[in-house]
């Protein structure tokens, strides 16, 4: 695609059709769900919308009502008021701009063979300053912090005490334009914390799950998560067959890729269903939300041989061959502690009792449960005295009897299975007949060896074809002028995947 | 080729017909999309293989050809085809096309701007992701490239939901009638930086834009102009790591394996043959194992993925 030159023929415009609904919410409303980011992913918040509802930013509690109503990507900033503090949209140009605070160096478009020289000659005087004449004797700052109260006091904001604080140091003048917006930047995330609102979707929930809590979806990273829906050729009108003991993300991910079409079932072993508390947090339609079902593996069993198969699943399950399992169960709910005391969801957890008794996984000693979660946030709620309301959510919802039907005749068209503590080579083999000819299926895993087991086992029983283990790999970059190189901090790991395609056996399907 | 049309698709009962994409599968790395047509035949170094067999089978099945050579026909994807389509151009893989549809948000309903259509790789995935109300309009500036990829498309029963124009979209911009009509924007263009401004009047608010550059220098002149009206500004690079896994004999001595490392775990089959040397008192063990290891060689880099949000007015 490196021609420049242009063709110029055929000029057609293309018209663009009556434009669809957008599939898209573009602004908040009263019970919506939201994401906010505070201080630049600091604090990543799940929330629901309403007059009532109220988030601790530092030290001070601030409504959420002001976020009503306001577009997805809004930024806004904690002031004070006669009121106490309350959050208040800003512009977007009085936002520390842009991407790591570069801006400086940036001209507009129109301008780009001037910003390109000006950058240029930014950097050469840029160049000439350095690190030789800082000295960390903690002597830089003249404002004590009895000034900075004061200033407080007396009603001064965020922005004026930052640049009270930037007069006053002797050395700010002698940085780098760069460590002068990383100076700015750390005291704004302590004299004006800034809060953006931003929309749940499958991309900013997986990524909020695996910064700040991870354990609770299985490690899985958003790059894994994009792999699993293509491999599994999710899209419109496919019912795909997931075993989702990952909170409920992947059922959830595919649920947004169906759009209201087709079906997403979520099979479990054993006859309560895995909790899926992540599907809350998208702002599911009900068309969307009644595309999600939830069957246990016996359900979709053909014969009484795949039933007693079924239990011989089950106990599998509790005697892994894995050797590691026992101690990745451990590491799991070690790290599951802190993960809970932190925690900062405030879902809409079912707040009647019998709601609570509708996801009876709670009561299983799963690591991966929201057990707690729900607990805390309750009390989280309670504290902020908000009277959250919520529509009804999908309670295990079965699938109509005939969907089921048609299932068992023609097949699912894709599998994907995250079970991280199961083995998913037997769940694999147990689950392949349920899937139509040449369907494609993905299993994802964090440990590489159950894949490896489980590839072989498939390759000898010649029930698929294109096997392949894959592991993303991903790396983010700073893009700044002369200065551009990958993160010095990255996720090295986002877990494993093994794809492949159901085949059809010729002495079973032939006819 | 997408599961919008019910009996087209794939299921237990569906059969191969006169006139259907399949896709014959010899390995991994060798496959190849077929239409089948009645007293045609498909030829590889297995032998001759005649499409009228094929007909009345179901998708997935295993056919011979007149050597006993055999292939697997299966049903199309967007991913097979990224691995069958005719390359007019550098293509997008698997890793960088699901990271691009996940990152851009694209949802049934959306409307995507891409540019250019190239050999429509990523275009065939984004459909899928649009599908069923949405829309991929997707320009080139190469006449017949646009052609091509606009009967693939046809060919391919998703011409519903993409239409292909000819533009110089880095001279010209996106057409007006788009203005803040796109969910989001995908760029794969030699100087990026030129359509941005037009971008940035095409997006809804909120909207994502991907621009996909091999050459670091191309980011950074993007980035560059990005700082006007966008935000969350984010550089990627993603790649995919294979494995190989094969069942690997390893030979140890029983004085190995009591040694207080512990020994080699054996998961699978254990064949434990013992060769007792009357001469000698060692006794060796073959242990049959499943090992998995990256493969030797891979693609290092395919470009980099920037991304970036229309920042909200």
């Amino acid at each position: 695609m490196a021609e420049k030159d242009c063709s110029g023929a055929g000029h057609q415009a293309p018209t663009l059709a009556a434009a669809p609904p957008s599939p898209i919410p573009r602004e908040t409303w009263e019970g919506c769900s939201v994401l906010l980011d505070i201080n630049d992913g600091d604090r990543l918040v799940f929330a629901r919308l309403s007059p009532a509802a109220t988030l601790k930013i530092g030290n001070k509690k601030c409504s959420l009502g002001p976020l009503l109503g306001c577009p997805f990507g809004a930024l806004f900033r904690v002031e004070d008021g006669p009121g106490g503090p309350y959050l208040a949209r800003c512009s977007p140009s009085s936002r520390p701009q842009g991407f790591r605070g570069s801006k400086v160096l940036f001209l507009g478009p129109g301008t780009i063979d001037n910003s390109m020289q000006e950058s240029e000659k930014g950097n050469t005087t840029e160049n000439n300053r350095d690190n030789r004449l800082l000295i960390d004797n903690n002597t830089a700052q003249n404002l004590s912090s009895n000034d900075i109260d004061t200033m407080r006091k007396e009603g001064a904001t965020g922005d004026e005490i930052i640049e009270a604080l930037i007069a006053n140091s002797s050395t700010f003048e002698k940085k780098t334009v760069y460590s002068q917006e990383k100076y700015k930047r750390k005291k704004q995330k302590k004299y004006a914390p800034k809060v953006l609102l931003r929309r749940p979707s499958t991309r900013s929930i997986c990524e909020t799950y695996f910064k700040k809590f991870p354990a609770r979806t299985g490690f899985l990273r958003v790059d894994t998560l994009s792999l699993l829906l293509c491999m599994a050729n999710v899209g419109a009108h496919s019912d795909v067959l997931v075993v989702d003991m990952i909170g409920g993300i992947l059922t959830g991910a595919v649920a947004e890729r169906l759009g209201g079409t087709g079906y997403v079932c979520s099979i479990s072993f054993g006859a309560t269903p895995y909790p899926s508390d992540i599907v809350r947090m998208f702002n599911f339609s009900n068309e969307v939300r009644s595309r999600i079902v939830q069957i246990p593996f016996s359900d979709l069993c053909k014969s009484h041989e795949s039933l007693e198969s079924s239990e011989s699943l089950l106990n599998t399950k509790e005697s892994s061959t894995l050797t590691e399992s026992s101690s990745y169960k451990n590491s799991i709910a070690i790290s599951a502690e802190p993960i809970n005391q932190e925690l900062d969801l405030m879902e809409d957890q079912p707040v009647s009792n019998e709601e609570m008794l509708t996801f009876p996984a709670n009561s299983e000693p799963n690591p991966l449960s929201s057990n707690s979660c729900s607990t805390d946030t309750i009390d989280y709620k309670h504290e902020n005295n908000a009277s959250i309301t919520h529509e009804p959510v999908n309670k295990g919802r079965r699938p109509p009897p005939e969907i089921v039907d048609w299932w068992k005749t023609n097949g699912f068209s894709s599998l994907i299975v995250a079970a991280p503590e199961s083995d998913v080579g037997t769940i694999v083999q147990e689950l392949l007949p349920l899937l139509s000819y040449s369907a494609p299926f993905v299993i994802y895993h964090q440990y590489l060896q159950p894949l490896a087991m489980s590839m072989h086992r498939l390759q000898n029983s010649k029930m698929a074809i294109n096997l392949q283990i894959s592991e993303p790999w991903l790396r983010e970059y700073q893009v700044l002028p002369s200065r551009t190189h990958p993160l010095m901090q990255m996720s090295c790991f986002g877990g494993y995947t093994l794809s492949g395609i159901k085949i059809c056996n010729s002495d079973t399907c032939e006819k | 080729m997408l599961s919008i049309d019910p009996s087209k698709r794939s299921s237990l009962e569906r059969r191969i017909c006169d006139g259907d994409l399949v896709i014959v599968y010899e390995r991994h790395d060798k496959v190849k999309a077929v239409r089948v047509q009645k007293g045609s035949d498909f030829q590889n170094r297995f032998g001759v293989f005649k499409h009228s067999d094929w007909i009345g089978k179901p998708f997935g099945t295993k056919v011979l050809s007149n050597k006993g050579g055999f292939v697997h026909l299966l049903a199309p994807t967007p991913e097979l085809w990224t691995l069958v389509l005719s390359h007019r151009t550098q293509i997008l893989y698997l890793a960088d096309i699901s990271f691009v549809i996940s990152y851009l948000e694209v949802v049934p309903g959306c409307v995507v701007l891409e540019s250019g259509t190239g050999s429509g790789s990523l275009t065939t995935s984004l459909a899928r992701a649009v599908a069923p109300s949405g829309h991929v309009y997707t320009f080139d500036f190469h006449e017949q490239r646009a052609s091509l990829a606009r009967e693939d498309f046809e060919r391919n029963g998703m011409s519903s939901l993409i239409t292909v124009t000819v533009r110089d979209i880095q001279g010209e911009g996106f057409p007006d009638e788009f203005c803040g009509a796109a969910d989001s924007v995908f760029l794969d263009l030699p100087q990026p930086w030129l359509a941005l401004p037009s971008v940035r009047r095409m997006l809804k608010q909120d909207g994502v834009l991907c621009s996909f550059s091999p050459c670091i220098e191309q980011v950074q002149r993007s980035c560059e102009v990005l700082g006007a009206g966008f935000t969350d500004i984010r550089t990627f690079e993603v790649l995919l790591r294979s494995y190989e896994v094969r069942e690997e004999r390893i030979i140890g001595t029983e004085g190995v394996q009591d040694s207080p490392v512990g020994s080699l775990p054996r998961k699978r089959r254990q064949c434990i043959s013992r060769d007792v040397n009357n001469d000698s008192k060692e006794i060796t063990t073959t242990i049959s194992t499943v090992v998995a290891r990256p493969c030797r060689e891979t693609r290092g880099h395919t470009g980099y993925l920037t991304f970036a949000r229309l920042a909200c007015s």
